[in-house]
């Protein structure tokens, strides 16, 4: 089912949603890769203050392409990254910030799978390389924190969005993913592949 | 020559080659699964921003790679290097492309796709006076996905028609498919992984000039595509656009064979260089 959503969201609108919906994002969004992640949770274990609400805003894996213009910052490209290399402390941020909606690609692992479904979350795919496509779709860049310490890539950049996506609910908060169910599918094909083969 | 290769640059980041996109409508319109549908449709959306906007399709614009046919006869062979090293940083100011070498020690970023080595250039000395670069800005996504196996001899073509086929499926969406494969068979560990490098510059469509490493093409794509891994992981017809093959002969106690993940935004392009100095981006 396609949805438009204005961020923030709460927690029984994010637990409402399921694996297979289509998302279209207005509000606020931040990009989080392993530096970022890192950085905020240590700043949260030391008692600091997270200089953004990371729990109203969706949470992005992307490195984007940023360059400034004027006074502003304009992005050329913003597509996501490959999401399970933030697996190993994915878990420990959702349920510290509670963001109630993941973007990124390829899919994450159970430990994340867990914890959204603790928190009530999801997590969504989002075209691999779109990058051009994600900047369009990127109104504002009201801030960035962390760019001198962690570099472009690595920096949390805030971005003003309209109808960002299309972002696909792989992951929710009911126990569904998608990767699971496909995996199944996948294997069986497999089967039928490998015999191929030995008779080829 | 400096304009010149930064304008291929440009135009490798920005303008996704035709048979790309060809092959990338062609997956669209046999299409079922309307999530597929839903993933391709917006990579054909932001192909077509990316080129009317010349703006880079991708915010991961590679490592650039350049593959050098330099004809033994022309006058310009000694500068190709420098004009590659000074046209990579205007580049990646100009376009802009991201940042993307990192020094392995430090993880310092020179800021200007420079380095130890960097950028690569794989020289060929052909014929004539002419010097043909093609550019391949490969992502890391893809790349992170390239193997090399050293399959013992003795399960022959079926031995790799399986691990190329458990291979790609087991890569699902991680390479941003669909992905384009280049298979390099035989030669040794490193000349398995240039075959099949050099085998993803390929154009899409095109078949190896010989019958069996053409069969093994088409019968190596089909089988991926009967995978259901489909476009970006999500399941769907389409998991790869093309699979090119290359080979060399082998030791009789070694199968070595490199698989080349190349992701659905196949950038390439190419500059001529002739003896009278004219350049053309082709």
């Amino acid at each position: 089912m396609e949805r438009e959503l204005t961020l923030p969201i709460d927690e029984a609108q994010a637990r409402g949603l399921r694996v297979g919906d289509i998302l279209y994002l207005n509000g606020k969004i931040y990009t989080a890769r392993d530096e970022a992640h890192l950085t905020m949770l240590e700043a949260r274990e030391a008692g600091e203050d997270i200089p953004f609400d990371p729990g109203a805003m969706a949470l992005f894996h992307c490195g984007p392409v940023v360059r400034k213009v004027g006074d502003a910052w304009d992005v050329v490209a913003a597509g996501p990254t490959t999401s399970i290399r933030m697996e190993i402390f994915e878990d420990r941020f959702v349920e510290t910030f509670a963001p109630r909606i993941l973007i990124g690609k390829g899919g994450m692992a159970s430990r994340t799978q867990c914890a959204l479904e603790k928190v009530g979350a999801v997590y969504t795919h989002y075209t691999g390389g779109a990058g051009a496509l994600a900047a369009k779709r990127i109104t504002g860049v009201p801030a960035v924190y962390w760019l001198e310490e962690l570099g472009m890539p690595e920096a949390a950049w805030i971005f003003e969005v309209e109808r960002f996506g299309p972002l696909l609910v792989t992951m929710d908060s009911a126990g569904g993913n998608l990767y699971r169910e496909l995996d199944r599918t996948i294997e069986e094909n497999m089967k039928a592949i490998h015999a191929r083969i030995d008779d080829s | 020559m400096k304009t010149a290769l930064v304008e291929a640059l440009r135009q490798a980041a920005t303008q996704l080659p035709e048979d790309v996109v060809s092959a990338l409508k062609h997956a669209r319109e046999i299409e079922t699964s309307p999530l597929a549908a839903a993933q391709l449709d917006a990579i054909l959306e932001n192909v077509e921003i990316a080129g009317s906007d010349r703006v880079p399709m991708c915010q991961d614009t590679g490592i650039q790679t350049f593959f050098v046919e330099a004809g033994a006869a022309s006058p310009h062979l000694a500068s190709i290097r420098d004009w590659i090293a000074e046209a990579v940083p205007a580049a990646t100011e100009a376009i802009p492309l991201r940042p993307n070498t990192v020094d392995p020690f430090t993880g310092a970023n020179p800021g200007n796709n420079l380095g130890r080595f960097m950028p690569w250039i794989n020289w060929e000395i052909v014929e004539g006076d002419e010097i043909t670069i093609t550019i391949l800005p490969k992502g890391g996504g893809s790349e992170n996905m390239s193997t090399v196996k050293m399959l013992p001899p003795g399960v022959g073509i079926k031995g790799v028609k399986k691990a190329v086929i458990d291979h790609i499926v087991s890569c699902q969406g991680k390479p941003c498919p669909p992905t384009i494969l280049g298979v390099g068979i035989g030669g040794g560990a490193d000349i398995a992984l240039k075959l099949g490098k050099k085998a993803v510059l390929r154009t899409i469509g095109s078949r190896h000039p010989e019958p069996e490493a053409a069969a093994l093409e088409a019968e190596l794509l089909e089988l991926a595509n009967a995978s259901g891994v489909g476009p970006m992981g999500v399941g769907g017809a389409t998991t790869c656009l093309a699979v090119h093959v290359e080979y060399a002969h082998r030791h009789p106690a070694s199968l070595p064979l490199g698989i080349l993940v190349q992701c659905w935004a196949d950038r390439r392009a190419r500059v001529q260089l002739r003896a009278d100095g004219t350049v053309e981006v082709i």
